[in-house]
């Protein structure tokens, strides 16, 4: 979108200040996730930038909150730093332990959610799927209704049927959660699916599960993956069904920052933010890794 | 030939001799309901952890059990007598309730659900009901000694609504109606109408921030769009950073900004822009939650605008502009018509999340800034009034639903994108 030649001068200013607004847009979007990265190594308690830190004075920097993030629960946080300080950080440190937390109901809602997400996603996008819209909107719904409802109503379901306070009812609720973005994104990928390559694959003799396997796999797991890092991330931020049908020993890491937001909001929440904002850059880039390598496989050229 | 003993028609058919419209029909019946067996392990899976839950709670805003559970007496002489006043017998029935849910320790449940209509009386109950079987005939001069509250129309008014199994008392208090002592219902007073307000105010907040969220969101898109995809690809980092970080570490994020001692005012007071006194206050009201929701949803605007605009050829509007149109006439009757789509997949899809949202508003709204999400939380954890919280959820899953059908018959469910 250059300048054309054509342009008057008011087109002209129009164009610069048309540049200018959308980078204080785009400031506007990222700053707030880049600020705190700096102020989580703030020496002081604050939450702004103390003169020595804006001197880039070392005086005026440390890693006093990761500490304490580390050693928030521990039995023994002043013990000299060596492997029973480490056994006793990997036992007893409340954010290790909500981060375990966190992984196993992550890893296992998002297994669940994958495997029957894109199963089901295989069958909507067949073209005889009967009811597609209906069962395509009930499928999508757990994105669309507000989380309250859902936690709500699944506070009621759960104390009715016992399984409030366990992890297996943690895992189904966050495996619903996650199973829209799995149909999305793996529909998405189905939809750049050439069908004659199941036909060529059944003339040559495979049976519809090697087809499966070896044909229609390969080229969907790129939609897969994602779908799957999207069901993974919904649920390791997922906050209110937690604390709806959650126990008290279920803290998981946005759990256990709810807590702290809520009670006094200290230095060390920067210091897990940080660390968050680190794990959702890596997870960006694995997501538009594999876009590209999707669309390498689909013949799609970047265009 | 198979066939050959067959008597000769023009029909076609299969080599095994069916006719070919049946093997057909057969074949692709068959291929549907494989597809469909597909689809079944999921839908079972969502019916059961969703569906089934959210209706079981629609169920329980016209559930009425707490009263009418143990109050069964007095339940019974109701339905015998429709509009009366309340005589001897209905005194005598009450007295006996009195004493059988004391006994079973469910009177204070009673108590509490004759409360949320008629205020202060959770007390009467569980106080006449410690005293209740010592009571002797004449149950209502004996019931008028314990307290002379028994005789207020409007608590018996309320006891004839809470004896039934089923009620839309729940539904008629949030919209802010409430019983009187004539046992009809009536607008509650001008300051005592939360509810509507606060739906009122769920709305307008969402309207605001999805005006802000178009107005912020469709330069963006456009400059994505319309940029080379090199450079393109770069900004999208910036769209695409921010909708993976997590909901909390924004919120914290904004938290830190918009704080009194925050950068923000920092950086104001330390310009000379505001004095030390005069630091803006914009955390813990509506500016906090309009402002850091419209950082959070504006990814889900940019996407859908983003992916509309990048289907519009440029040639439209240079073609516009060689037959004489100014720019702003080619954006106005040329461009605008052409992102309406995105423009109404986007502002929907936002509309939808904002009308819902609870964390942020908890964190950064303060007293003025909450959502019916928050009232709803309220109800669930602090108050208790279960049922209440059902159908205020109930009527915020209505206006979900019918904003979910027209983003249905707009965009089409299956065209929602990701990323």
């Amino acid at each position: 979108m250059a300048l054309p030649v054509y342009a008057d001068p008011l087109e002209r200013v129009w164009y610069y200040s048309y540049r200018v607004i959308c980078a204080l847009i785009f400031i506007f979007l990222i700053s707030p996730i880049l600020i705190i990265m700096p102020l989580s190594f703030n020496a002081e308690p604050y939450f702004t930038f103390t003169p020595e830190m804006l001197r880039f004075d070392p005086a005026g920097y440390s890693t006093r909150w990761y500490d304490n993030l580390m050693t928030f629960g521990m039995t023994a946080p002043d013990a000299v730093r060596d492997g029973s300080w480490w056994a006793d950080f990997w036992q007893n440190a409340r954010w290790m332990q909500a981060a375990k937390n966190s992984i196993i109901v992550g890893f296992f809602s998002t297994i669940v959610a994958t495997v029957l997400g894109t199963i089901a996603a295989l069958g909507l996008s067949r073209p005889e799927m009967p009811y597609r819209k209906l069962i395509m909107a009930v499928l999508i719904s757990p994105m669309i209704v507000p989380i309250i409802i859902t936690a709500t109503g699944l506070f009621f379901f759960y104390s009715d049927v016992g399984l409030s306070g366990t992890y297996f009812g943690l895992v189904m609720a966050h495996a619903t959660l996650g199973i829209p973005f799995v149909i999305i994104t793996v529909t998405a990928t189905l939809m750049g699916f050439d069908r004659s390559l199941l036909r060529a694959s059944a003339n040559l003799g495979a049976g519809p599960a090697t087809t499966f396997f070896k044909v229609q796999l390969p080229l969907i797991t790129p939609g897969v993956v994602s779908g799957a890092l999207f069901a993974f991330v919904t649920s390791f931020d997922e906050v209110v069904v937690v604390l709806f049908i959650g126990s008290h020993e279920q803290q998981t890491i946005p759990r256990q920052m709810w807590n702290g937001i809520r009670e006094q909001i200290s230095p060390s929440i920067l210091a897990v933010a940080t660390i968050l904002v680190i794990f959702s850059i890596c997870l960006l880039t694995v997501v538009e890794l594999l876009r590209r390598r999707s669309e390498r496989l689909r013949g799609l050229s970047p265009s | 030939m198979a066939n050959a003993d067959m008597p000769a028609d023009t029909m076609l058919r299969t080599a095994d001799g069916q006719p070919l419209k049946s093997a057909l029909a057969k074949a692709s019946r068959k291929a549907r309901i494989r597809a469909f067996l597909l689809v079944v392990p999921l839908l079972i899976f969502v019916l059961l952890t969703f569906v089934i839950p959210i209706g079981q709670m629609l169920s329980r805003s016209v559930n009425n059990d707490q009263f009418s559970e143990s109050m069964i007496n007095i339940g019974v002489w109701f339905d015998e007598n429709p509009n009366a006043e309340p005589d001897e017998a209905a005194y005598a029935a009450l007295a006996a309730d009195l004493v059988y849910s004391a006994a079973n320790r469910m009177i204070g449940n009673a108590g509490t659900r004759i409360n949320y209509e008629v205020p202060g009386t959770r007390s009467l109950f569980t106080s006449s009901g410690r005293k209740a079987k010592n009571l002797k005939a004449p149950f209502k001069e004996a019931l008028l000694e314990l307290d002379e509250d028994w005789a207020r129309p409007d608590l018996w008014a309320a006891m004839r609504s809470a004896s039934g199994t089923t009620t839309f008392n729940f539904y008629q208090a949030a919209v802010d109606r409430k019983i009187n002592a004539d046992g009809q219902f009536e607008r509650a007073d001008e300051n005592s109408r939360i509810y509507m307000t606060l739906f009122g105010r769920t709305f307008a907040l969402s309207v605001v921030i999805t005006g802000l969220c178009l107005l912020l969101g469709f330069p963006i898109a456009h400059l994505l769009a319309t940029l080379p995809l090199r450079k393109a690809s770069l900004l999208m980092i910036l769209v695409l950073l921010p909708f993976w970080t997590s909901l909390l570490v924004r919120t914290t994020s904004w938290m830190v900004l918009l704080q009194g001692q925050g950068v923000i005012n920092n950086v104001l007071v330390s310009l000379g822009i505001v004095t030390e006194d005069g630091r803006l206050e914009m955390m813990y009201n509506q500016t906090g939650t309009i402002i850091a929701m419209t950082h959070i949803l504006l990814p889900f605007m940019i996407l859908p605008l983003y992916s509309v605009m990048k289907t519009i050829p440029p040639s439209y509007a240079r073609a516009a502009r060689s037959l004489g149109a100014t720019s702003w006439t080619t954006f106005r009757r040329i461009y605008l018509p052409q992102t309406v789509s995105g423009i109404g997949a986007g502002g929907i899809l936002c509309f939808i999340l904002a009308v819902g949202y609870y964390i942020t508003p908890a964190l950064v709204g303060g007293a003025d800034g909450t959502l019916i999400s928050n009232q709803i939380a309220f109800h669930m954890q602090n108050s208790l009034n279960w049922s209440l919280a059902a159908a205020l959820a109930t009527m915020l899953l209505a206006s979900v639903l019918i904003l979910y059908w027209a983003y249905d018959r707009l965009v089409g469910i299956d065209n929602m994108k990701l990323g």
